[in-house]
């Protein structure tokens, strides 16, 4: 038995260069519940990451009992995480949401039937639609749905509705890596796939610390590492996490300064010429462009931005530049931080001038946050069209409206997706009379918390929820639908390397809890949405009939589904798309042949400018003759919006660790994954602590100018200057915890601002002050000891205090 | 020659976009991409003014009289809320799109008086004002439909 939040990454199984990954079956049940209890095991896949790990849910007595991997899997190999070694206890949590809620004469939310709730949001909705329209209505989902709702949801408000605000939290957590993805390809969907990290000689890690977010990718790399013939890791990132502490060059940036970076790494390689001529003018067009960008971008002028060595940047550029194999990783110390869409095009470029991509080991994975973030971004709950279809090809929306049978007028195609930050605005300009959000939580996940409480409470503002527990958000509701979960309910999702998995319901949603989906259908229904000849849009019943349904949708789009089914995703292991008849078996890699999906008749953009996010016209795409060729784009470094200044001297960044997800209303609610991590926390390094007269443990307020945030200091080694609190603290699990008492949820302080393309907000980089409140009477911070948080110099606490305190004990079965 | 008062035009022009740029910033500082992108794009008009300034000066020998209003300003003030957002945006628009035609006319005395150092100036520069450009029509495109059907 290993202690699994002591050792969240386990034992090693080593394998070298280009050899297989060892099985490693991890498995947790229940404390008085053995394997042979154990009535049936239920196919799934993890939903509190975008790694996709394959797992089964132990039934007992129609109860979640426990977890094991998935040996067969091509993502796991049986490994588990901690958050799915013990996030499964809150299904069965008492407090879930059993019974729809809704506000009574006095402003209380009282429980009411489901035709009450429903009969409430339709009839505000056909209100609504007679008075102002379609475009009074928000939608506003998650990371966390599953592909058939996020479907069924995508085609009632584009093809019922008729509305072109449609988003998801899925905003903060994937918009760069998809539009990245976009602007230097042609269209969305991952090039590499998890496999290049047998092969890789040199793994670039760019702000992510994968052994945090995703623990079972980050496993396979240590595998990597204690086997033969290791790669090179180089890491850039502020914290000193378990990531950065392999790292073979550990580049620890000033937040906000990835693209000045990114370009002296560049500069490097062409100045010494570490590129491949050949692929960069069969297959690439604007390098003459990037070449002058980058020209006078020497390390020693990025090394006075970044506040680092140039001979640190030198060394970076040498290995990558010296690599045969190059992997990159991309995560949300680009995609949530200053030019973030620009940095991540700059690493897609470090591969296009080498000619490192479609080939083993030659991957760039621009990882997801979230477990399901890919389908929201396929399916067009994002905004987007679905099928990776571009909102600016008339023939594109016309497949859609033949698919639909509606006539094309109805689907909102006339400018770009309504980004989320801009459904918030028009709410709280009051455009948008109706917003409906499922399955997150705004009110603690969103920058600057006291504007987007201020929306929720606006009076003109009609607000659905639809969740599975009572959030701070369900609290400022109009409507709370009561929703089931990953384990109650059937789906298929898609990781970040575009394996696809079946989950299956294990057991029944508690009380009168309703499949997202359902409620959705339910909806749609009720608002009786007709195709063009008066037949109903929408006429699915269950998953399987939206999933084939959607599989017509992705016919030969890039994401093409047609070669999967239920049955054959059912047993075996995921599979990756695009699987059709030329790939039954689906496809490992994209780009083998390098011919990329930039023909002006199929692309999914016609691409930005990197600065503004101007949008290119059609006319302008076809000028650059791209065909196939990839796009080098290229963009100056510009200093962050926020600068610290006198008043507010210190730089937050904000993040999560491995023992907690999204705004916690699961992880909270798992007793060792609580334990490990119950309270907000605030990270400073020793000279800027003893600038400040702050030891561990001491209570601190973190100051913006838009709100605080109050917790106990952890000194760790994080880079000067720069100050770290966990975000998606909020107040629903401590009593006293207040935004005007006790406030500890990250995002009072942030920002509101986003990049110009992706529109993704900025969660890195933030001007604030530090003060201390009072002394830490011998309590340390409440920080896990085992992550990028652990404790440095004498007098912290035990760095051994992290464990699962004989409650986390998980069997690791080498070999199966 | 003509040349210098097209420059000094140019200038003037730049500088008022610069001007507009920061206006539009601070009026409509609640859209937070209005405020941010315009602030960038003011920065970049400034840095238009200061490399016309030295050409403004040499070709400034021969100015020659001015035709009648060669300048007139387009936009002076904020408007406020959705609507006032769009038309303020399209007056710099309006603004912006002189200044790009400027650069092209420049350009071709440029080309005519074979000057190399102005040609790389305006080379440089007209591709940033045409993104200027782009970006006012990206941004009224998205707003529109929202402003003009269901603002109040």
């Amino acid at each position: 038995m290993t202690d699994r939040i002591k050792e969240p990454w386990g034992q090693r199984t080593p394998f070298g260069r280009d050899g297989e990954w060892p099985v490693r079956v991890d498995q947790f049940l229940e404390e008085g519940v053995s394997e042979d209890d154990v009535d049936k095991w239920v196919q799934t896949a993890s939903i509190l990451h975008s790694n996709g790990d394959a797992l089964d849910i132990a039934v007992k007595d129609g109860r979640i009992v426990g977890v094991r991997g998935r040996a067969v899997d091509r993502v796991n190999r049986g490994r588990l995480g901690p958050k799915d070694l013990f996030g499964w206890q809150a299904n069965g949590s008492p407090d879930r949401l059993t019974k729809p809620l809704v506000r009574d004469e006095n402003g209380e939310l009282v429980e009411a039937s489901w035709d009450e709730a429903m009969g409430r949001i339709v009839g505000r909705s056909k209100e609504l639609l007679e008075e102002k329209g379609p475009l009074s209505f928000g939608f506003y989902t998650t990371g966390q749905l599953f592909l058939e709702e996020y479907y069924a949801l995508g085609v009632l408000g584009k093809a019922g509705l008729g509305t072109p605000h449609m988003d998801g939290n899925t905003r903060l957590c994937t918009a760069t890596a998809g539009q990245a993805l976009k602007e230097s390809f042609g269209s969305d969907g991952q090039p590499g796939s998890y496999a290049d990290i047998n092969h890789a000689d040199t793994i670039l890690l760019f702000g992510h610390n994968m052994a945090e977010t995703q623990a079972v990718t980050w496993m396979r790399i240590l595998d990597r590492l204690a086997g033969e013939d290791p790669p090179n890791l180089i890491v850039v990132d502020p914290r000193p996490t378990p990531v950065a502490k392999e790292a073979t060059v550990h580049l620890a940036i000033k937040n906000g300064t990835n693209l000045a970076l990114l370009n002296a790494l560049l500069h490097e390689i062409l100045a010494n010429g570490w590129t491949d001529r050949d692929y960069i003018e069969a297959h690439t067009t604007g390098f003459e462009e990037l070449e002058a960008t980058v020209a006078e971008c020497t390390p020693e002028w990025a090394a006075g931005i970044c506040e680092v060595e140039a001979e640190d940047i030198r060394e970076a550029a040498r290995l990558i530049g010296g690599s045969q194999r190059l992997l990159s990783t991309v995560l949300q110390g680009v995609y949530q931080s200053h030019q973030a869409t620009a940095s991540a095009c700059q690493v897609n470029n470090i591969h296009l001038v080498r000619g490192m991509i479609g080939r083993p080991g030659c991957g760039v994975l621009q990882f997801n946050g979230q477990p399901t973030a890919q389908n929201t971004r396929e399916t067009g709950a994002n905004g987007d069209l679905p099928a990776f279809r571009n909102w600016d090809n008339k023939e594109h929306v016309q497949e859609l409206a033949d698919l639909w049978n509606v006539d094309v007028m109805k689907i909102p195609h006339w400018a770009p997706p309504t980004h989320a930050m801009q459904i918030w605005r028009y709410a709280e300009q009051g455009s948008i009379n109706l917003l409906w959000i499922s399955g997150t939580n705004p009110a603690v996940s969103l920058p600057e918390l006291h504007r987007i409480r201020d929306i929720l409470l606006k009076e003109d503002l009609f607000v659905v929820v639809q969740d599975i527990f009572p959030t701070e958000t369900t609290e400022l509701a109009d409507v709370v639908l009561p929703a089931a979960t990953w384990g109650e309910k059937t789906g298929t999702y898609t990781n970040t390397d575009r394996t696809v998995h079946i989950s299956e319901a294990a057991v029944e949603p508690p009380g009168e809890a309703k499949h997202d989906l359902d409620i959705f259908l339910d909806y749609a229904k009720r608002m009786g949405f007709e195709d063009k000849d008066g037949a109903p849009l929408i006429e699915w019943e269950h998953p399987e009939e939206v999933f084939e349904a959607w599989k017509e949708c992705t016919r030969g789009r890039f994401c093409d589904y047609t070669g999967l089914t239920y049955e054959k995703l059912r047993g075996g292991s995921g599979i990756q798309w695009p699987c059709n008849e030329e790939n039954p078996e689906g496809s490992e890699r994209f780009y083998t042949d390098s011919n990329f999906n930039t023909y002006t008749t199929t692309c999914e953009t016609y691409g930005h400018d990197l600065l503004t996010g101007a949008v290119n016209t059609e006319a302008d795409h076809r000028s650059m003759e791209p065909n196939g060729r990839a796009f080098i784009k290229a963009a100056k470094y510009l200093p962050t919006h926020e600068e610290p200044g006198e008043e507010y001297p210190f730089l937050l960044t904000t993040g999560r660790t491995i023992y907690h997800f999204h705004t916690r209303t699961k992880t909270a609610r798992a007793p060792q994954l609580n334990a490990a991590a119950p309270e907000v926390w605030v990270e400073i390094c020793p000279s800027d602590a003893e600038g400040l007269g702050i030891g561990e443990g001491d209570v601190v307020r973190l100051e913006s100018v838009r709100g605080a945030v109050e917790g106990r200091a952890r000194i760790s080694g994080i880079r000067q200057g720069v100050v770290f609190a966990p975000f998606h603290y909020g107040y629903f699990d401590e009593k006293g915890a207040r935004p005007d008492g006790h406030p500890r949820a990250a995002n009072e302080l942030t920002i509101t601002d986003w990049d110009p393309v992706s529109k993704q907000p900025l969660f890195k980089v933030g001007a604030v002050k530090v003060t201390k409140l009072a002394d830490a009477d011998g309590v340390a911070a409440p920080a896990p000891t085992t992550t990028a948080s652990a404790p440095v110099g004498s007098g912290g606490p035990d760095p051994e205090q992290t464990t699962g305190s004989g409650r986390a004990g998980v069997t690791e079965r080498v070999g199966g | 020659m003509h040349l210098s008062n097209y420059l000094e035009y140019l200038r003037k022009a730049e500088a008022n976009l610069a001007r507009g740029f920061r206006k539009i910033a601070e009026g409509h500082a609640a859209e937070a991409d209005v405020y941010h992108t315009s602030m960038t794009l003011a920065m970049q008009c400034e840095a238009h003014v200061e490399v016309l300034t030295p050409f403004c000066e040499h070709y400034g020998k021969e100015e020659t009289g001015e035709p009648d209003r060669l300048y007139h300003e387009l936009f002076t003030d904020c408007r406020s809320g959705g609507l006032g957002l769009l038309r303020d945006l399209q007056d710099l628009y309006l603004m912006t799109n002189a200044c790009d035609i400027s650069w092209t006319m420049i350009g071709q005395a440029a080309q005519g008086v074979r000057d190399r150092e102005l040609l790389e100036i305006v080379n440089a520069c007209e591709g940033e004002t045409a993104t200027q450009i782009k970006w006012l029509r990206t941004r009224m495109k998205q707003a529109a439909p929202q402003a003009l059907i269901v603002a109040s």
